[in-house]
């Protein structure tokens, strides 16, 4: 039940987090490299890489534990350039949790209230109100040693949010918990963000979490932005073959420009024999141009009957794997040019009368408008 | 790790091993307690040494001063040694680390004649009376290092998301100091100031070196004494001097493995 939030389209909102050219070396490497990239208010905001990316430098270049080299990072209206940790209107929830393990609970949910020189009793209402968001209220007296991970995510969750900070940021924040435990967590920290019109900022390497939970999220690959965008355009639309290959499944068909016919391309690739037809009319291509095709697993339509005459972009192969997970099935099919294609069907029905079998011979299909070109 | 069953081979050599170390402080200890005047000679079980130590006004002042000494320097000792370690792991690579880690450490592996005749030299050269101070400082001098070592290996394991997620939370560096480095640290800086207190307590040759009129020690009066003949009383206070120094490692060894463990704990 979400509501249709998108600022980021809107071109008069003011983003209230806002990177400019922001350059970050760390002697010889650069971590972030000339990075610009605004975050809006109430946005719940994911940064997605692999590790060594830049994405856990730049959170903290925005909680203000390390400087810019270079450019400059606004929240709000204020610049942030020396403005210590401290003083920052942001929180984070760290990827250890850092909970002070001499503090209790409570003690360390109220440490940030109590910095601020808030009266004791707002102090405990406030850790009240807190506790009573992540569900700890009867956990109040113990000290982090005796909690569980679970347990002690929430309370750092807590502690961060306790402060009503601008922004939240979120470092890693389920990467320590078990899967069924992450996958409660993920909603629940969607919920906690909607009720409390908060802005969260999340780094995290875990393509599902940033799918899952994210408005938007920015793909970062070598210190830059690859691509910022929401869950569905990242995946449906990926910009390069780096997003499309990091953010889940696809498959990869490389091939060249024959032209273009009726508003469709035309792609030659040793994989077909027929050259293959892609709908995608917002690529500026020539001809002899090298490109990828990407078609996701479950845009690909696996057959043991050759498709009818006239029918378009087929491939040819033989079933190499097959990998049953219940809901769905993975097939991998080996084309003549030894290629490995990852085709995934949904099990709609429990039991089918003849089902393929390894090493059979199938035809794989997909429709013209299931395919992305990427330009190489 | 299962135990493994002891052999006898094992058995005798623990025993050998453990009757090489303790048996002449074990027979000292015992001594103590002997009721005949003559060291060597068993007459029975008798406190009366204890009771005679403590009047002896010579040995009780001496263990006054070896007291003041070994809590004064211990203190000293403590300030700096936790300052250096601070140093030694926060300031990454700064240029002359090495050095500066080397200097820190040299004391511990400094033969004691070196270091006591050097701090006498020192003392003379900027024309300073020997006495009270010049022991103290020279104890100071000696067991920095050990606390340095005992905060360092602490610091090491401190995890300094710790120190960020105060800052993060509003406390400025000197309050997140105070609020969290500092209660964390604090059973090694404890550890280590017991460790100054008993290296302190019991050390005789930089004490000689640097002794003077009026600053006599615990270890020097009895050293002295015994050169003039055994004497029971010097057992009793040399076995009260093992009983304190023993309680100091004890407490000292106990306090920095909790603090281990806890932060091992908190770890997972």
């Amino acid at each position: 039940m979400r509501r249709s939030f998108a600022p980021w389209a809107n071109p008069d909102a003011k983003p209230l987090i806002r990177f400019e050219n922001v350059t970050k070396r760390f002697g010889e490497s650069t971590a972030v490299d000339h990075l610009s990239l605004d975050i809006f208010e109430g946005e719940f905001f994911c940064l997605l890489g692999p590790s060594g990316c830049g994405k856990t430098t730049l959170m903290r270049m925005l909680a203000g534990f390390e400087t810019p080299t270079e450019g400059t990072i606004t929240l709000g209206d204020q610049n942030l350039a020396g403005v210590p940790p401290y003083r920052r209107p942001v929180n984070m929830m760290f990827q250890s949790y850092a909970l002070f393990p001499h503090m209790s609970v409570e003690k360390n949910i109220a440490f940030g209230l109590k910095q601020d020189g808030m009266p004791k009793d707002q102090i405990a209402d406030r850790v009240g109100e807190m506790l009573r968001l992540v569900q700890l209220e009867k956990l109040a007296r113990r000290y982090p040693s005796q909690l569980s991970g679970g347990q002690r995510q929430r309370v750092a969750l807590a502690r961060a949010l306790a402060k009503k900070p601008k922004v939240l940021l979120l470092d890693e924040p389920l990467g320590a918990l078990d899967k069924k435990l992450r996958e409660e967590t993920q909603f629940e920290l969607m919920d906690i963000q909607h009720d409390l019109h908060m802005t969260f900022v999340v780094v995290t390497h875990d393509q599902e979490e940033a799918m899952t939970m994210a408005d938007r999220i920015a793909v970062m690959d070598h210190g830059r932005i690859v691509q910022v965008a929401t869950p569905g355009e990242i995946y449906e639309q990926p910009k390069t073959r780096f997003i499309a290959e990091f953010v889940g499944d696809v498959n990869i068909i490389e091939g060249h420009v024959q032209g273009q016919e009726n508003g469709l391309w035309r792609v030659k690739t040793s994989s077909a024999e027929v050259p293959l037809t892609i709908d995608d009319p917002d690529e500026v291509l020539h001809s002899g141009q090298p490109v990828a095709i990407a078609v996701r697993p479950e845009k690909m339509v696996i057959q043991r009957d050759p498709p009818g005459p006239g029918a378009i972009n087929v491939l040819t192969g033989e079933v190499w794997d097959i990998g049953y997970l219940g809901d769905w099935t993975v097939y991998r099919v080996k084309l003549a040019t030894g290629e490995i294609l990852r085709v995934t069907r949904a099990n709609a029905s429990r039991f089918v009368e003849s089902p393929i079998e390894w090493d059979e011979q199938v035809y794989v299909t997909f429709a013209p408008d299931a395919a992305v070109i990427l330009a190489e | 790790m299962t135990m493994r069953r002891l052999s006898v081979f094992n058995v005798t050599s623990l025993v050998i091993g453990f009757a090489f170390l303790y048996l002449p402080i074990l027979l000292l200890v015992i001594y103590s307690f002997n009721a005949s005047r003559l060291v060597t000679v068993w007459g029975g079980f008798s406190t009366q040494w204890y009771g005679a130590l403590f009047r002896n006004e010579a040995l009780m002042e001496a263990a006054w001063v070896t007291l003041r000494v070994a809590l004064l320097s211990a203190t000293l000792a403590t300030v700096l040694g936790t300052l250096a370690a601070l140093a030694l792991t926060r300031y990454g690579r700064f240029p002359g680390r090495t050095l500066f880690t080397g200097m820190v450490y040299a004391p511990m592996v400094m033969p004691e004649v070196i270091t006591g005749l050097s701090l006498l030299l020192f003392f003379v050269a900027v024309d300073f009376d020997r006495g009270f101070w010049t022991i103290t400082l020279a104890h100071t001098t000696l067991t920095m290092c050990f606390v340095t070592v005992v905060v360092q290996s602490r610091l090491m394991t401190f995890d300094r998301s710790l120190e960020e997620a105060a800052m993060d939370l509003g406390a400025p560096p000197l309050r997140t100091f105070f609020s969290v480095t500092l209660p964390l640290i604090a059973p090694s800086i404890v550890a280590g100031f017991l460790l100054a207190f008993t290296l302190s307590m019991d050390d005789l040759v930089i004490a000689s070196f640097n002794t003077g009129p009026g600053a006599t020690t615990l270890p020097i009066k009895i050293y002295s004494a015994v050169r003039l003949g055994l004497s029971p009383e010097v057992n009793a206070a040399s076995a009260l001097l093992i009983g304190i120094v023993t309680l100091g490692v004890i407490s000292a060894t106990l306090i920095s493995k909790r603090s281990v463990m806890r932060s091992r704990r908190n770890a997972h």
